[in-house]
Parts: structure tokens; sequence; C-alpha cells
């Protein structure tokens, strides 16, 4: 292989291949070949760097240049003056690793000080296309270690000592799951992996999957050997095209290294992987809806126990982990139980991926010791918030989940944690809102997308969450009424304990949470009419200030239901009764003498 | 198939080319080794560097040689990447000047301006 002086790695995650980044690679290597540069410069398509909204992202070795919002036109710059001159375009470099005119190296920025980096480690770093530089970085080593010196006891043991709880929602005890399985007998056991990723929020699975796909490739035969099966699926969801290709170039390149298939080393194990594709729906992920989906059925849960571990995929013992759970698993193995069960806290080992979304400065995907404070992630690593807004709380755990709001900010985050707090880990999305967030309307946008989601085959689920949104509609079309609030938390009880799956278990979060955290929301929309962070159109007041309207009729003339009226040069005057709220008024004045209260 | 010592061999050789990407901890010097920069007579540049840095026991000082830097008329040429800082590039290297640049630049952080490129180029 050649030696390469310089290696510029574009980032070909999802996000910055929206905003273009195949073309820059393009333009990198012509740009190269131009210059005869080709034998000395390599260009590397990576993974997701995490720091998305500021993509396209490009990264040059040996300096660890970080450049930012890179276009394909800026590429003949970087090429004549830092790979061809040696200088730096300290216009295109990220902002923050800029100071005082000095360049600080990308470690030493706040967003990728505090990260440690451990499922998202070669995310960025290596080419997910090649599986030599997977193996470069200590990649098969764990695989080596355990099939050639490990019994599969021994396995578990070390992943239970490890502490490591899946990284898919519930926390479950990863190894205690594998010993499970491990101790059902049958002629046949199957390995899966969920790469659903059902919240909305969250993008860590497909980041993973396409910077890093053969740590999960080998985390799942680790598995497989720990249990003692010979087939495993990764159900990954169709709307990810370009992890499912790197997926899959990743096992054909491992199979033809003999790290997949039959006698995989040279030993007699044997196990394979393939694809399923999901519609993406979001029940889909639960595991039993999963594993029917795998199995050629309609994507429905069905009661537990059995559970999959006794009766799984095709009735036979079964694990199912998710993505970032098994990234994990070979830094385990390499570097022992005792180094992962240094991380953390007492009952959450460890780091945790985490997609920083909403009202944040830094948008993207972060890694952290489970432990790091919520003010730590948001503030320090994300930014805090855009335009000097004020924070007001932020929800974890997706639909499924909960706020935290700003007297909690200061609580390490775990599994246990989260949920004392009316929350939950989830998958990691974190979506961080601000002063001009209504808490009302977050609640009603989760529950919408639940009752979207709903399967429909429990009664508590189909009809008591579209109960709840009714009441939440009338709630934020200023409708609501007394015993609206106690209605809703007979029903979210209800529902949490008779739902047949997660799901409907989990859909009334955000609302309960809500409601514990900022109940004096719900009471001024209902019993004073008012959104307090002015976001329910249905609760607006628009007003027309008498001093500011010059009388210039442009407002009466826009309203679609006639409901201003006034004479030429005299203030006009808007009718509340017959307003449809629509704010058009409000933006077609042309002297701002319209208000939205 | 590849045998757990084919594995190996893979993994030893695509990190000596990759492994820029992840260890930044320590200094690089790195000498245009190219047929150019041998006439002009790198090696013993390099083999001076190679000394000085064992002599000093700089652990976390890694050389590497590079291929045609392309400027073949400046060669010998020495590049020097410190964690975070912008890469130094001495041009029309000689023993002497190596000395200076391990002794100056990388053990003690202060740039040997005269030799840079940019004097070079005044
Ligand atoms: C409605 C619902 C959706 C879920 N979606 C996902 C998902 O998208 N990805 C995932 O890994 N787990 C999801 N889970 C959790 C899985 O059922 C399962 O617990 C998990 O994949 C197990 O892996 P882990 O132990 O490694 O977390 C979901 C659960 C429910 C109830
Ligand atoms: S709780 Fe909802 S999603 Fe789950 S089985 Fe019942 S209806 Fe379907
Ligand atoms: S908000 Fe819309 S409906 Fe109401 S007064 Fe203005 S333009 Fe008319
Ligand atoms: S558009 Fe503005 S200024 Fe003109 S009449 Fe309406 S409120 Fe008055
Ligand atoms: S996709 Fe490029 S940084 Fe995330």
């Amino acid at each position: 292989m050649e030696m390469y002086r310089s290696h510029v790695m574009v980032c070909r995650g999802t996000g910055c291949t929206s905003s273009n980044s195949e073309q820059i690679v393009k333009n990198f290597e012509e740009l190269l070949k131009q210059h005869g540069l080709e034998n000395e410069v390599v260009v590397e398509r990576t993974g997701c760097f995490g720091l998305c909204a500021l993509g396209p992202i490009v990264i040059i070795y040996p300096e660890a240049s970080f450049y930012s919002l890179v276009k394909p036109e800026d590429v003949e710059e970087i090429v004549n003056e830092h790979l061809i001159k040696g200088r730096v375009v300290k216009r295109l470099l990220y902002a923050e690793t800029i100071e005082n005119d000095t360049i600080k190296s990308i470690d030493d920025v706040d967003f990728y000080k505090k990260q440690v980096r451990i499922a998202l480690r070669n995310c960025g770093v290596i080419n997910p296309e090649n599986i030599d530089e997977y193996i470069a970085f200590d990649g098969y080593k764990a695989l080596e270690k355990v099939l050639t010196g490990m019994k599969p006891t021994e396995v578990i043991d070390t992943i239970k000592k490890s502490g490591l709880r899946g990284r898919g929602g519930g926390g479950f005890p990863t190894g205690t799951k594998w010993e499970f399985a491990a101790k059902s007998q049958a002629d046949q056991k199957y390995v899966l992996c969920n790469a659903d990723e059902g919240d909305p929020g969250a993008f860590m699975d497909r980041s993973v999957l396409e910077g890093d796909p053969h740590a999960v490739i080998e985390a799942m035969t680790i598995a497989a050997y720990a249990i003692g099966s010979s087939q495993g699926y990764v159900y990954v969801r169709a709307e990810y095209p370009i992890a499912v290709k790197r997926l899959a170039i990743a096992i054909s390149q491992a199979r033809e290294y003999g790290l997949l298939g039959q006698n995989i080393m040279g030993t007699d194990f044997n196990f394979d992987l393939e694809i399923r594709l999901g519609a993406g729906a979001f029940v889909c992920g639960e595991e039993t809806a999963l594993i029917a989906s795998i199995e050629g059925e309609r994507g429905m849960p069905r009661p537990r126990p059995p559970f999959p571990a006794v009766k799984g995929l095709f009735g036979k013992p079964t694990i199912l982990n998710n993505v970032e759970t098994y990234a994990n698993i070979p830094q385990i193995i390499n570097n022992g139980a005792e180094w992962f069960a240094a991380m953390g806290t007492e009952k959450s080992k460890g780091t945790k991926v985490f997609a920083l979304g909403g009202k944040i400065n830094n948008t993207g995907l972060v890694e952290v010791p489970m432990g790091t404070t919520m003010r730590e992630v948001i503030f320090e690593i994300g930014g805090g918030i855009p335009n000097g807004k004020k924070f007001k709380a932020a929800q974890t755990g997706g639909p499924s989940g909960g706020c935290i709001p700003m007297e909690h900010i200061d609580v390490p985050i775990d599994y246990d944690n989260l949920i004392a707090l009316g929350s939950m880990m989830g998958s990691g999305g974190l979506i961080v809102m601000d002063e001009d967030n209504c808490m009302v309307d977050i609640a009603r946008f989760f529950l919408d997308f639940t009752v979207d989601e709903s399967c429909g085959k429990c009664t508590p689920c189909r009809e008591g969450t579209k109960r709840m949104l009714d009441i939440l509609e009338k709630i934020v079309e200023g409708k609501g009424q007394e015993g609206d609030i106690e209605k809703l938390e007979t029903l979210a009880n209800t529902i949490k304990n008779s739902a047949l799956c997660g799901l409907g278990q989990t859909a009334p979060n955000p609302v309960l949470s809500t409601l514990k955290y900022f109940r004096d929301e719900y009471e001024a929309h209902i019993y004073d009419k008012k959104c307090p962070a002015g976001v329910c159109q249905g609760l607006a007041k628009y007003t027309i200030i008498e001093d500011k309207c010059k009388g210039c009729g442009i407002c009466a003339k826009q309203c679609p239901v006639t409901a201003i009226s006034g004479k030429p040069k005299t203030p006009y005057i808007i009718e509340h009764e017959k307003c449809a709220k629509c704010g058009v008024c409000l933006e077609k004045c042309p002297f701002g003498a319209i208000i939205k209260a | 198939m590849k045998t757990l010592k084919e594995l190996e061999e893979i993994r030893k050789r695509t990190l000596e080319t990759i492994n820029v990407r992840k260890d930044r901890t320590g200094t690089r010097v790195v000498v245009g080794m190219a047929t150019c920069g041998i006439a002009a007579g790198a090696r013993p540049v390099l083999m001076s560097i190679m000394d000085e840095v064992k002599k000093n026991n700089l652990a976390d000082v890694v050389v590497a040689q590079t291929g045609c830097i392309g400027m073949c008329r400046l060669e010998p040429i020495v590049e020097v990447y410190k964690p975070g800082e912008d890469k130094v590039t001495y041009v029309k290297v000689t023993d002497a000047k190596a000395l200076r640049i391990i002794n100056e630049h990388v053990m003690q952080g202060k740039i040997v301006e005269e030799y840079t490129i940019g004097a070079g180029d005044k």
C-alpha cells in the first residue's frame, strides 16, 4: 500500500451527501490528478463526523484541519493552498478551531473536547468501504480473541461484567440477554440487529452503519459465537440507502476475508448475515413486531412472554440488539470489561450517543460518558441556545420519552436518572426547546406521531391515544375546559397500564412529563385562553395598535374572512369573533401596527 | 479467506499508512524522499534527523518520508507537523540545518524562520 503524505477525508454521511459532498470528492480527485499528486494525497469517503449542520465537512490529515461548509468550488483553493503549498485555508476552517488567529486542534474544540468516542470511534476516520482500514484500527481483533481463546460463557461473562445495557431504548443488560439465549436449547438460534431507528430525532444508528459497518458485523459474529447461532439478520429501514449499501459492501468484504461464512478464521465456527429492509413503521422497531416483519408477516407486536430469547424468529431462540449496543462490543472484548465499567455511573456504564436537535447551536451527533450532565451536553458541547434565547426544556427518548426542565439540568444523564425524572434514555434523540416553544404543543406533536404510528392491535393504544390527542387539540385551539387535565391523566394511566407493547405503554409520557413540569402552561391555555409562548395560533389575539395604524387598509384587503374594517386614514379594527387567526394581516401591515398576543 | 497471519499483516501495513488520522499527539517530521529529493541529498538529512531524534529520546516524534512534495528546486525539504499547528516547511535542508530544526523547533517549539519556505521566497 502507498504511503500518502496527506489524507483528505470527505464526509459521505447522509447529511453531507445531501449537501453535495460527492461532488467535492470528485473535484479533489480530478484536481489532484491534474497536479500529479494522486500518489501523494489520498481522498477517502468517510462516515459522519457529527457536525452535520455545518456540512459538508472535509478533514485533512496529518494537520487534522477541520473544514466546514465546503462547497465544490472551494476544492481548488484547498488543493492549491493546503495540499500544494502547505497553507491551511483559514477562511474555510470550522470557526471554532480558530482562536485569536491561531489554529486549535479539533480535539480542543468544545464540541469534541468532552466527547469520548467508542461507538463512533471510526466514524469519519476510516473509509467504511475498505475493510483493511477497519482492520488497521484493531478491527476483527476482538473476534480473533473470542474465537481462538475464549469460551462462549467467558464472552457472556465479559459483557455482563462490563455493565453494557441496551442502547435501543429499554436499557436491558446485554450480557444477561445473551445468557438467556445461550441457555435455551435449539438446533438453530438467531442474532438480530435493530437498525429500524424509529425515533424521528435520532440518527446515530444510521451513522454507525454508514461510518463503521464492520463494527456491527464483528459484534454480531461475537454474539453468535456466545449464544451458539449460525445466522443473523440486520433489520434496516429502507429510507437509509447509504447505510444499506455500505453494510452490503462490508458483508461481502467480510465474506471474502473469511470473517463471515463457513469456518471463520479457520476455526469450525460458522456464521452468516443477511440484510432485511423495513418499511419504516415506528412499531416495527419493537422486538416482536420486528421479528414478525422478518418472518414476512405484518409488523405487529405480540404479547411477551415468551421472550425472543426463548421463542423468537421462526420460533427459535433469538437475541436482538441495537446498532449502537453492538458497536461497543468489540471494544469491550479488546479492552476488557473493567475498562468499560470504569466509565459512567453506578448502573449505566460506558458512553451514550446523542443526536442534538432543535434550538441548539451545534446540531449533530455527540458521544459522551454516561453521567455527563444535560448542562454539559447542551451548553458546552452543544454550544447553547441560538439567538440569546432562554433554555426551557430538553426532550429525551423521542415520542416515548419526556422533557427535562431547567431545574434538573445538572442531573447526570443515565438510564435510571432519566426515568426518575419521568423521561427515558430512548435511543438518544435530544431535542432542545427554548422559551419560544409551547410545551402543550410539543406534547401534541409527539402524541400526533404515536397516534399515526399505532398499529391498531389493542384498544387502549388505538382509541386511548386518539382521545388524548383530541383533548390536546381542543386545548391548543383555545377550546379547553375544566377537567381536561384530569381526563388526560386518567387516560394516560390507563394506556400505560394496559397497552400491549412499548409503543402504547410509553405514548402518554410526553403528556405526563409536560404536565409534571409545565402544568401552568396547560392551565394558561385552558383557563386564561392564552398560549404563554405565543405558539398556538388558535389562542392568538391579533390587535391593531391605534397609534401606529396609518389607515392604509391593506390588512382589510388581505384578510380572508373580512374580519378587519375601518375607514381610510383612520385606525382600523379587528373583530375578534370573526378573526380566523391566520396571521396574514400582521405579515402584510407595512407599518408594524398589528401585534399578536 | 485470510489466515490470522495475513490479517495481522494487513493490519500492520494499513495502520502505517492511516495512523496519522488517529494518532495526533506527537510531532511528525517528514522528509521528501523521491528521486529529486535523494539527488539533492535528502538521505543524509533523513539519517541525521533520525540520529538526533534517537539521541534525545524523543519518543513521541515520528520521522517519516514522503514522495516528491512538488517543489524539486527547493529539495531537500523537511516538513514538521505539530498537533494543532500549521505545518512548517523547511527547504534546502542540510545536516546542520536539520540539527537546528530538531533542537529548536521540534524540541523547544521555536520555528527556525530563516530556513522556512516563506523565508526562501522573500
Ligand atoms: C415502539 C417501539 C419502537 C422501538 N424502536 C426501536 C428502534 O428503532 N431501534 C431499537 O434499537 N430499538 C427499538 N425498540 C426497542 C426494541 O424493542 C428492543 O428492545 C431493542 O432493539 C433491544 O436492543 P438493545 O437491548 O440493544 O437496546 C423499540 C421499542 C418499541 C416498543
Ligand atoms: S400498544 Fe399500540 S402499537 Fe403496540 S400493539 Fe397495541 S396498538 Fe399496536
Ligand atoms: S389574523 Fe387573519 S383572519 Fe384574523 S384579522 Fe388578521 S387577516 Fe383577518
Ligand atoms: S395595514 Fe396596518 S396601517 Fe394599514 S390599516 Fe391595517 S393596521 Fe393600519
Ligand atoms: S453527515 Fe457529514 S458530518 Fe454528519
